[in-house]
This record gives structure tokens, C-alpha cells and sequence, in this order.
């Protein structure tokens, strides 16, 4: 599933990422393969997306978020 | 004698790198632009020792080498520039104790090339009540060189940071990342290609638009397929580094650094919950807003009141205690009442500064780009634009600046041309005083109605910068791609000492830049107030005798002292546009003032007091003089329809020769300038005109 799929409080890992349609910046916050992440807070009309990446605490908009595969963590 | 080095300070956002300048540096510093950009360059000195001082360059925060903004290329250009005078001796890289991990993927990048690099890992205060604990020297030695851990909230550590760059010889330039291990053939031709120069300097200069020592990067690009390589293929390159980067400092950090999970007490997610609720979050930020604007006009009444009379009483007394000559009344209706037109409005300049700062030390700024994003997008607007259009209030100049971490271009240039319309300082003093004359006093459920009317055209500048956004997001045919990373800070108390520094530097820059300018269209509006051709003005006293032979006294000499304003070059010139501005209500006196304006607003007051004293000689204050101005009818020239005219024009146009300039700059072209120069003139005539049509 893609990160924007993910519901608040759920931690998933990073499976893959589409590197040409993300910000460097973004992977260089921690947005990398393995990784941990998870959903702290949506804005209303579930649009951006506040994130826990690894560490780092961002928030950006619900397409880019549609080029994050993630995993569900048990 | 006394020797002196060059310090850089770098490091991401949000890490307290300003902090520390400001306890290494204190008022010794100094904030200007470099040459030909608009990049702020912050500097400042900082006595190390007794024979050495160190000249410390607060650079942008920046995450990485890797430039996504303007700000984040101009750092790397001076880094990679050996021969420029800023070129530091020693980077000194400032770390958030809590975000190591991220803040040591940009100590990595800077010790590739090559610089002596100190970490300082500040907020050292968090540490307990984060459950964290750092074997330093375990760090220094993976990392390979020396750490200072400082706090600048408790100001511990900063003498042996002091110390540490004094010592900057002792540390170690190697590089940490071997570049070879992410693509051996790439990099491996690369170094054959130009085996003098540093690979990750290379390496760099492919990925950047970095336009350092042009000729090396020409050869880069033209004698090998290093740059033709396609975009995508160099990005992977970029992760795949990135990913490296990441390995070696989690491999330090999990020896170096321990946090206990449990420790922590959390109180940014309880925060959270409150500050960007759905509902909660957006009333909490109105009613800062509102608080902000009723504050900003209440706490200033009572100094300025103060200010406007000293400066009046001193005008006076210059005119009584000096020899009466060109160069006293120069002075006392000249620069005296312009300058006056200024200082009255430090109190206010001071106290928005004080509140956006401390908005921004907080880290709360950031949650309301978070809740703006998605209502703003709409107007073709970014969330990030919510920082230009605060910080708007203050002046755009520093606004049209703060969008340059907007990712989208395209989402920038709109913020860029709608910024203006935001009401920024200047506009305050012009409607502080006409609120004051023209609306009444009183209140409606507690609020008074000249804070009222303030808020109200704040209010209207914003929405109005919202409808041309979304205009110009239906019309401007530009394609770029929408990218949006905001990080979202911990939540800090304010650093006392920041804030001061803020409001002391922006409040004193803004009145000495304005200063100068006051003071020089002081100067001129008296010389073209004083002098006339023609024999209407030489021979004034003459002429109102034949008209008034019974007049005697003061009022003999105001009536002439008219005569003769009426008949200066001023008064030729203002008389020349009343026909274009009297369907708006203005006089020939306020034309004057709006043709001053366009060097900047806030000229304004100061316009109509230099006029106004030529004119008389009492010793009024500027609002007693504007209130008892009158039309030919003897109604009050100042009222509520011409009030309200002037100010929305004044809220509408574009009057800023330095806004005009920076947007210039920032845009690469006269072409944006030029569209809000006509556009908002245009706009602001219309809306005057039909006010004043309406209400008269």
C-alpha cells in the first residue's frame, strides 16, 4: 500500500520509494527503504500529511505521499 | 597584535544556529546582503583571545549540500570558493541534540570537502528530559574531530567552543564517505578525467547549479558525458550516497548516542493535539492574529502621543532659541517634522516584530503552514506562503525574501506579487493617524472601533492578496512541479535574548533605511515649499495686503505664508495633479504626499507635517494640523469618506520603490515589477475613486 492509505497512529516501514517523483530533501530527512514511519496528524480534507520519518517530523501533501510504499508493522 | 580568522556557522533549520551567533557575537553583529544577491549575510565579531578575534558568518540553515532553494545553493557556492574573503577557516556545524541523526548527514557533506569541521551539539539542557546520553569521546573519534556540547538556552559550553576554534589547526580534514563505493565506474572516471581536483567537489558541481569558478565547471560539463547523464540517473546516484551517509552515522550513533525511549515526557504531541486540531487549531490562530492587531494599536497610543508632542515642542524650540535664518527653519519645519513623521512609529514597528519573532522562535509558525497548506493551495497559493504574508505585516521586502523556501515556482511568483498587498509597517503610520482623525471613538463589544477599523484593513489587504492569487493562479500558464517538505520543529519557549536582538536589529534597520529616505524628501519638499517662481510668490505679502488691507497679526502672516505654499514650486506641482485626485477627495497637499509616497509610504506623515509647518507657524502636533485642515466649503478636509478613500488606496497601491526592487531581483526580470506597479495602482485608483464616490 502507499503511505497516504496509512490511518492516524499506524507505524508502517518504508518498502520502496519512487526516487524521481520525491524531494531529495525528503529522503535526506530519513524518507529511505527500511525505515520506520508513521501518521501523526491530518489536516483537514486529509491534506498534508504530518509524519513521523524515522527521527525526523515533516509534513507534506497527500500526492506526494502516493510515492511512498509502505508496509504495516505488526 | 591581533589576529583574525574566519568562522562559518552552519546547520539545518531550527537547531538554534542563530542562538549561538547571538551569544558568540551579541551586538557586534551586523546584517546586510551580499553583493549583487539578496541572500542576508549576518556577520559579527567574537574575541577569542586576547590576540585573536574571530569573524563569525551566520549562514542560511540548510539540510544538505544538495540546494533545493536559493539560500541552500548560495551556501554551497561559498564553500566550494576557496578565493572568496568569506571562505571560512573553520565550519562550525550546529546539531540539535534531539534530531543527531539528520543534523550529521550535513556534518558529513561538509567534511568531504575538506574544511576543518567542529560539531556543536547544542540544546545540551534537553538531554535529561529526553532520556538521551552521548559518549562524547567515543563521537569525536568516529566522527574525527572535536565536539562541543553547549546550551545556549542556560549559556553553558560556549567558552570551550571559544576554545575549540582557536584551536582549529589541530582537526582533522579527511573526508568521511568514500564517493567510490556508490558507482565505482562513474566516480572512478570521474577522478581519471580531473585527478586534481576533490571528487566530492565535482561530484557536487554535476549535481548543483552552483555557478562557482566558472571555468572548472565548463570543463566539466563540456569535455565528458558526466553532466549528460540523465536526471534520474544522477538522483539515484544522490540516494544511493544518501543512503551511505546514513549508514556510517547510524553506525556512530549506536555506539555514541543512547536514548531512553521512556524517559522522554512528550509534550509536542499534547500540543499538537490542541495547536492543529481541525477546528480548534484554525479558531486559535484567528484569535492570536486578532490579539496581535488590537495590541499593536493599543500599547503604542500612549509613547506615541508622547513622541508626536516632543517632536513638536523641540520644532518650536529650535525656532525661538536659533537665530532665524534659512538653516533654522530648514530645521524646524523641514527635518524636524519629517523625522518626527518617523520615530512616532517605532513603538508599533517594534511591537509586530516582537510578535512575529516569537511566533517563529516557537516553532508554531510551522504547525500553520501545516493547517493553511490545503485552503491556500486553492488560491494557488503553497502553505509556505503563510510566512511571506505574516511576515508581510512587517514589510515585504523581508517577505518577498522568506519565499524562497517555497519549492514550486510557481506557487513562489504568485506569492511574491500578492505579498505587497499584506499591510505592512509603512502603512501603519498613515493608518494609525487617519484612523485617529476620521473614526470616532467608542467600542463595540469591547473592541474599539479604531482597532476595529485597523483590523478591518488588515483584514481587506489579505483578502485582497487571496483574490489576485487566485486570478493569477487561473491565468499564469506555468507548469512546475509541486513539492512541499516543512519540517515540524519541537516547540521551544522563546530565547529572550533572540527576540531583543530581532526587534532591536529589524526595528532599527527599518528607521534608518526610512530615515534617509525621509530625510532627504524632507529636505527637498522644504526647498520646493519654500522657493517659487514667478512674482505670485516674491511678492505674496504684497498681494494679500491689496486683497485683505484690514488683516493684522497672525493671521496676516498664515494667510500669506498660504498664498505663498500655493504658489511654490510644490504647490505648482500638487495644483498640476489635483484634477486626477480630487474625484477621490484629496486636495493638492495630499497629491504632494502620494507623489512622496512612491519612494515608500510611511513619507507620508512626515510629508503633510513639513508641509502643514511651512504653512504655519504654530507649534501643533501633525494630527491637530491635519484635523483643522478644511475645503473651500470650511468642512474638514480630513473626513470620513476622503479618510476611508485614502486609506484603501494607501492599502491598495503599489509605493515602494525597494519592493519594486527586490522583486526584481528575486524574479530575474522588470517584467513582475512592472505588472505590480500598474496593476495595483490601477486597482487602488478604481477602489479610492468609488469609495469616495460612494460615501461623499
Amino acid at each position: 500500500m502507499t503511505l497516504d492509505q496509512l490511518s492516524l497512529g499506524e507505524v508502517a516501514e518504508i518498502e520502496s520509494i519512487e526516487t524521481d517523483k520525491l524531494p531529495l530533501k525528503l529522503i535526506e530527512m530519513g524518507c529511505l527503504p527500511g525505515n520506520s514511519i508513521s501518521l501523526i496528524q491530518k489536516a483537514p480534507f486529509d491534506d498534508p500529511l504530518y509524519l513521523k520519518v524515522d527521527d525526523s517530523y515533516v509534513a507534506i501533501r497527500k500526492e506526494t505521499a502516493q510515492y511512498i510504499h509502505v508496509r504495516l508493522k505488526k | 597584535m591581533s589576529k583574525s580568522l574566519n568562522v562559518a556557522l552552519l546547520g539545518n533549520p531550527n537547531t538554534g544556529k542563530t542562538s549561538v551567533f547571538n551569544r558568540l557575537t551579541g551586538l557586534t553583529q551586523k546584517v546586510g546582503n551580499y553583493p549583487g544577491i539578496t541572500v542576508e549575510k549576518k556577520e559579527g565579531v567574537c574575541k577569542l583571545n586576547n590576540t585573536t578575534k574571530a569573524h563569525v558568518l551566520d549562514l542560511p540553515g540548510t539540510y544538505s549540500l544538495n540546494a533545493s532553494s536559493m539560500d541552500e545553493s548560495f551556501v554551497i557556492e561559498l564553500l566550494l570558493n576557496k578565493n572568496s574573503k568569506d571562505f571560512p577557516d573553520v565550519a562550525v556545524l550546529i546539531t540539535d541534540v534531539e534530531n543527531l541523526k539528520r543534523n550529521l548527514l550535513l556534518y558529513t557533506q561538509i567534511k568531504d570537502l575538506e574544511i576543518p569541521t567542529i560539531l556543536v551539539i547544542n540544546m545540551s539542557d534537553q538531554m535529561k528530559r529526553k532520556g538521551i546520553s552521548i559518549n562524547i569521546s567515543l563521537l569525536e573519534e568516529q566522527l574525527d574531530t572535536k565536539i562541543a556540547l553547549i546550551s545556549t538556552r542556560e549559556n553553558k559550553g560556549l567558552d570551550e567552543l571559544k576554545k575549540l576554534i582557536l584551536n582549529y589547526r589541530q582537526l582533522s580534514c579527511k573526508p568521511i564517505l568514500k564517493l567510490i563505493t556508490i558507482d565505482e565506474d562513474y566516480f572512478l572516471n570521474l577522478e581519471k578525467t580531473f585527478p586534481q581536483q576533490s571528487l566530492y567537489k565535482l561530484w557536487l558541481v554535476i549535481t548543483q547549479d552552483v555557478n562557482f569558478a566558472k571555468i572548472d565547471r565548463k570543463r566539466v560539463s563540456d569535455s565528458t558525458d558526466f553532466k549528460t547523464q540523465s536526471e534520474s540517473y544522477l538522483k539515484r546516484l544522490q540516494q544511493k550516497e544518501t543512503v551511505k551517509r546514513y549508514q556510517f552515522i547510524n553506525g556512530t550513533l549506536k555506539k555514541g548516542l543512547n536514548i531512553d525511549r521512556d524517559a522522554a515526557k512528550d509534550f509536542r504531541s499534547r500540543l499538537d493535539r490542541i495547536l492543529i486540531h481541525k477546528f480548534w487549531g484554525y479558531i486559535i490562530f484567528f484569535a492570536i492574529l486578532m490579539t496581535i492587531f488590537q495590541s499593536i494599536f493599543d500599547w503604542s497610543s500612549i509613547p506615541q502621543d508622547f513622541i508626536d508632542s516632543s517632536f513638536a515642542a523641540l520644532s518650536e524650540s529650535v525656532k525661538t532659541k536659533l537665530p532665524s535664518g534659512v538653516f533654522t527653519s530648514l530645521l524646524a519645519e523641514g527635518i524636524i517634522p519629517g523625522l518626527g513623521g518617523i520615530v512616532i512609529f517605532i513603538p508599533q514597528i517594534a511591537f509586530l516584530f516582537l510578535f512575529i519573532s516569537v511566533l517563529e522562535e516557537t516553532g508554531y509558525m510551522s504547525r500553520v503552514v501545516f493547517l493553511m497548506d490545503r485552503g491556500l493551495r486553492r488560491f494557488g497559493l503553497s502553505g509556505k506562503s503563510v510566512i511571506p504574508l505574516i511576515s508581510g505585516t512587517a514589510c515585504a521586502i523581508p517577505a518577498v525574501m522568506a519565499t524562497r523556501n517555497i519549492e514550486n515556482w510557481k506557487e513562489r511568483l504568485i506569492t511574491i506579487l500578492v505579498t505587497p498587498f499584506t499591510t505592512c509597517a509603512a502603512r501603519l503610520p498613515v493608518y494609525a493617524i487617519l484612523i485617529a482623525l476620521v473614526i470616532p471613538e467608542g467600542s463595540f463589544l469591547g473592541m474599539n472601533y479604531q482597532g476595529l477599523m485597523l483590523m478591518g484593513l488588515y483584514l481587506i489587504g489579505f483578502l485582497m492578496a487571496l483574490l489576485s492569487a487566485w486570478i493569477l493562479s487561473k491565468t499564469l500558464k506555468i507548469n512546475s512541479k509541486s513539492y512541499f517538505v516543512v519540517e515540524m520543529p519541537n516547540y521551544k519557549f522563546p530565547l529572550l535574548k533572540n527576540v531583543a536582538i530581532t526587534v532591536w536589529e529589524k526595528t532599527r534597520t527599518f528607521v534608518t533605511e526610512a530615515g534617509k529616505i525621509i530625510l532627504a524628501i524632507s529636505i527637498l519638499l522644504w526647498i520646493l515649499a519654500s522657493y517659487g517662481p514667478g512674482k505670485k510668490f516674491s511678492n505674496a505679502k504684497q498681494i494679500i495686503h491689496k486683497i485683505h488691507p484690514e488683516m493684522k497679526g497672525e493671521n496676516l502672516d498664515n494667510k500669506i505664508n498660504a498664498y505663498r505654499l500655493e504658489h511654490s514650486y510644490i504647490g505648482i506641482l500638487g495644483k498640476a495633479i489635483e484634477p486626477a485626485i480630487s474625484p477621490l477627495g484629496y486636495d493638492w497637499k495630499i497629491g504632494i504626499a502620494l507623489i512622496s509616497s512612491f519612494a515608500a509610504r510611511e513619507v507620508f506623515v512626515g510629508t503633510l507635517a513639513t508641509i502643514y509647518s511651512v504653512e504655519s507657524n504654530s507649534e501643533e502636533t501633525i494630527k491637530n494640523k491635519m484635523a483643522s485642515e478644511v475645503r473651500a466649503d470650511g468642512t474638514p478636509l480630513f473626513n470620513l469618506a476622503s479618510g476611508i478613500s485614502l486609506m484603501l488606496f494607501y492599502a491598495f497601491a503599489m509605493q515602494c520603490m525597494s519592493t519594486l526592487a527586490i522583486v526584481k531581483k528575486e524574479t530575474n526580470s522588470w517584467r513582475w515589477p512592472m505588472v505590480q506597479l500598474f496593476g495595483m495602482t490601477f486597482l487602488a485608483y478604481i477602489v479610492a475613486f468609488s469609495t469616495y464616490q460612494i460615501l461623499a
